[in-house]
């Protein structure tokens, strides 16, 4: 096993590209420690498998270096790596059995055939796939093929990276909870360095120990499932996760007070003045329906989902979600919308802003 | 990607392998027979039309070439034209014997022209259609009816029933849908099918030669004729012979995105 | 997909009914009706039940046409399916170069089958063919109209050129539908260009081989046209075919009675033998995704 270095690396399709327009994967510096369980997240087009693919070795970056540990893999192809990935639609070798597959990589490289045994006994039992082994591969249910090609990766000890693009997108939902589970389970008990890639928030926030967040080609932002959803780094990840996702007012920034349409919000800390394109954003967890004070709202609906409600309205043309527990009442009063100070978040120009401090 | 020299070089083999025998046929043509026939070059040394001129000028040639299209054009348009409802048959209903009658349609597939160019030559001369160009499209049918239904089957069978079921909900009468919306949608398909009776009709002899003896007779039946006859004029032979690769090699041209397509979408 | 029953279905399936029938059924009766019969002078005829085909069955002549074919279609077979599938992995996958090749693979196919059959008798002439003279040239002695070994190389490398293309076409277009992943799985799992072919392109390419065998089976064991142009089934009976023998009874000699029966055996030959084909590796197929 081993870390994975990013540095300085960029990807264009283009044979010449000209401006940062021609490049899919914009200037990316990243470290994937050792062992830990990683998700790219983000949404289709955003560059993650173009990401995935460099560090398997499938494309050659234009720009910048790979790392594994220390050694510059740059330009070694895919076999040298020593990684596994497990693709989108089911990889397996429909002629061979179950036993055959997983088998495969290791014969390939000349392993003496009883430790090739005894390797694919202990994997597929690891897997589940142990009553399936004298099966063919062919006629497999997709889940199952899914296991074959994960297992085809794990079978090599010294692999170094389990890479996954978007592996339950053909999975009926619900073997993907399950699988989903299992994997987070062989992680904890393997500790392989896995990188998952997925447009699916639940998947990443619930396989991953980091989430690698991505659009339009850059690394937004790295951080837990609890980093990205209290203090996103940028708008898009503010958007991006939670469902509804952050609510966003444009406002005008004067110390630890925010200007929006004339009305006054308190901050809680100070962030002196900001130019440019600036707004606060804020969690629909974290505001509340008000008749007394807060920002004039005006309601467009009202849904109820059982265990919470939803509310949608605008202020000041601003389009706001708000989540709250199905136990509240909403009476025809409640035209106000209060703010907790303390999980506002401030972007300027898409960008979140460290407070200066509290005043 | 790294280069692969090998593959290149397999290709590049059966490309030469392909292509000397058109190169020789190509230059024959534009040689003079005391040419072809004296001297031994790899390239005209004394090049002339002159070939080419005989066959355009010559009725008893060019009229060869106009018989061909004309069957071929028949063919094409007769095969298409009763696969077409056959074809949606099969992709979508179920009904008495139509397994049977699918395969019993591809058996004349496999039915040697041989077999057939005495019992069509006296069928067609009982119904005096002989030396007819609709005889020789009819006689086509044969191969290129079983063949078109093949083809235009597999491709109807990728467009989904529901397609039909919200054209009939919306009111369209089976005719109605079956012209605006159907047809237009296995485009491609059609194509194919096309270019396959196409293909096929025009490379026959045995029937079309058979079955005609002057008004409808066409250029690969004169071929013979004076390859038997008159001494071999090879010049203009290789004239003819050229003349008639072309239609085919602007064809292809055409439809070089689906050739391939074409035989792998019919059902095993 | 399921379909449903329909029996008004019939009536789209009518026009190909009546036309099938008509180019087919009615020559094959007409065929059956002659294969029992002996003709004098042409109109009259008489009944001689079975007699054209026990002649058929005990004469050398057909047998010796059917050794010949079964030969031939074999030759071909062995190699043209394998060439085929070797030009069709060389294949450029995309780009103009691809486009090229697709169209200079498919000429052949378009050109008619005495076209094809005079390039060859012209090309492979030792006085005025490339072909010919440089074999020649390198000091064998080379005549496909007088030698019976040179005629049949000539005629098999004739077929070889015409319609390897077509088993080309069709593995080429199997290799196109597999899905990228596949190979950056097996680099992935470093497997060799062997075991990507056995394990990967040929599984794909199992349906289009069995069109591609069937169809090539088929239509070399009815070949007429070109082997005829180039060796009028010479020298002697050397490569005369099922087909050219049948012409040369019926059209030639006239011998209606017995050149029906032939018509009718060769037919119920080809379409035994493509059933057998045909169920045989269907029940592979099978077998191979059961198990």
């Amino acid at each position: 096993m081993a870390s994975i270095t990013l540095q300085n690396l960029a990807h264009s399709y283009a044979p010449n590209p000209q401006g940062e327009a021609d490049f899919a994967l914009k200037e990316v510096n990243l470290k994937w420690g050792d062992g830990e369980a990683y998700a790219l997240l983000g949404p289709s087009g955003c560059g993650k498998t173009t990401l995935l693919n460099i560090m398997s070795g499938l494309l050659t970056p234009t720009r910048g270096r790979v790392l594994f540990d220390e050694r510059d893999v740059t330009a070694a192809p895919t076999a040298e790596r020593n990684i596994a990935q497990v693709f989108q639609f089911p990889v397996v070798y429909d002629t061979m059995s179950v036993r055959e597959n997983l088998a495969f990589p290791l014969r390939n490289r000349g392993v003496d055939a009883g430790i090739i045994a005894a390797r694919v006994d202990r994997i597929a039992d690891m897997i589940g796939l142990t009553p399936l082994l004298g099966k063919k591969a062919q006629g497999l249910g997709a889940d199952l093929k899914q296991k074959i090609s994960l297992g085809r990766g794990m079978v090599r000890d010294d692999v170094n990276a389990i890479l996954f693009d978007e592996p339950l997108t053909v999975i009926d939902p619900h073997l993907k909870w399950e699988l989903r589970t299992q994997l987070k389970a062989l992680h904890r008990e393997f500790g392989h360095t896995m990188v998952y890639v997925t447009h699916d928030q639940t998947e990443a926030l619930t396989f991953a120990d980091k989430v690698v967040v991505m659009n339009e080609g850059r690394v937004l932002q790295i951080g837990t499932p609890q980093e990205l959803f209290e203090t996103p780094a940028h708008r898009f990840v503010g958007y991006f996760i939670g469902s509804p996702g952050m609510n966003f007012l444009p406002a005008t920034i004067d110390g630890a007070f925010a200007s929006i349409g004339g009305e006054r919000v308190d901050l809680g800390k100070s962030y002196g003045s900001l130019e440019g394109a600036v707004e606060i954003g804020i969690r629909p967890e974290f505001v509340k329906l008000t008749s007394s004070n807060g920002l004039p709202l005006e309601i467009n609906r009202i849904q109820d989902a059982g265990r919470q409600k939803f509310v949608n309205g605008n202020v000041f043309g601003a389009e706001v979600n708000i989540v709250m527990d199905a136990s509240e009442a909403i009476d025809a009063g409640m035209t106000r919308l209060a703010i907790e100070p303390a999980k506002i978040s401030v972007f300027q120009d898409g960008w979140r802003v460290e407070p200066k401090g509290a005043e | 990607m790294t280069k692969r020299p090998l593959p290149s070089l397999i290709m590049l083999a059966y490309l030469l392998f392909l292509l000397l025998p058109i190169y020789w046929l190509v230059i024959m043509s534009f040689k003079p027979n005391s040419e072809i026939l004296g001297a031994f070059t790899l390239w005209p040394q004394d090049f002339t039309l002159g070939n080419y001129r005989t066959i355009l000028t010559d009725p008893s040639w060019y009229m060869g070439f106009v018989n061909s299209f004309i069957y071929v054009a028949m063919n094409t348009v007769i095969s298409l034209c009763v696969a077409l409802p056959a074809a949606y048959a099969f992709s979508r209903y179920r009904f008495m014997g139509d397994n049977h009658l699918f395969f019993w349609l591809l058996t004349n597939r496999m039915a040697p022209p041989a077999v057939f160019a005495l019992p069509f030559f006296q069928l067609y001369s009982s119904v005096n259609l002989f030396d007819t160009h609709i005889a020789v499209a009819l006689a086509h049918c044969l191969f290129n009816v079983p063949l078109a239904v093949w083809i235009l089957e597999g491709f109807m069978r990728g467009v989904p029933r529901e397609i039909d079921e919200t054209a009939f909900i919306d009111g369209y009468s089976f005719p109605r849908f079956f012209t605006r919306i159907f047809i237009p949608m296995i485009g491609p398909g059609i194509g194919v099918a096309a270019f396959f009776c196409f293909m096929f009709s025009w490379v026959e002899l045995l029937l079309s030669r058979t079955l005609t003896s002057v008004d409808a007779k066409p250029i690969t039946a004169i071929m013979t004729r004076t390859v038997s006859a008159s001494g071999l004029d090879w010049g203009v032979l290789a004239a003819a012979g050229v003349l008639t690769i072309i239609p085919g090699a602007i064809v292809i041209y055409f439809v070089r995105g689906y050739i391939a397509k074409g035989f792998a979408l019919g059902r095993v | 997909m399921e379909k449903t029953t329909n029996q008004r279905a019939w009536f789209l399936v009518l026009p190909v009914l009546i036309l099938v029938a008509f180019s087919s059924i009615i020559p094959m009766m007409t065929v059956v009706n002659y294969s029992f019969q002996d003709s004098f002078g042409g109109n009259e005829f008489f009944w001689v039940g079975l007699e054209w085909y026990r002649e058929l069955l005990r004469s050398e002549r057909l047998w010796d046409a059917l050794g010949r074919q079964l030969m031939f279609s074999s030759i071909i077979l062995l190699i043209e399916i394998p060439l085929g599938i070797l030009v069709a992995l060389a294949m450029p996958k995309k780009g103009w170069l691809a486009s090229l090749c697709l169209v200079l693979i498919a000429l052949p196919l378009l050109i008619p089958y005495n076209v094809v059959g005079m390039i060859w008798q012209v090309f492979a002439r030792s006085d005025i063919g490339l072909l010919g003279r440089v074999v020649t040239d390198l000091g064998f002695s080379y005549n496909y109209t007088q030698d019976a070994v040179d005629a049949w190389v000539t005629v098999v490398a004739m077929d070889v050129w015409h319609w390897t293309s077509l088993v080309s076409l069709l593995c080429y277009a199997g290799v196109r539908s597999i899905p990228s992943a596949y190979y950056q799985a097996a680099e992935i799992d470093q497997a060799s260009r062997w075991s990507v072919f056995r394990f990967i392109e040929l599984p794909k390419m199992r349906g289009v081989l069995i069109i591609a065998v069937l169809l090539r089976f088929m239509d070399s064991f009815m070949i007429y046209t070109e082997p005829f142009v180039l060796t009028g089934g010479g020298p002697g009976n050397a490569t005369t075919f099922l087909s050219i023998d049948l012409v040369k009874m019926a059209l030639g000699q006239f011998d209606l009675g017995p050149a029906a029966a032939f018509s009718l055996m060769y037919f119920l030959v080809i379409l035994l033998v493509s059933y057998v084909f045909y169920t045989v590796m269907i029940a592979s197929d099978k077998a191979e995704a059961g198990q």
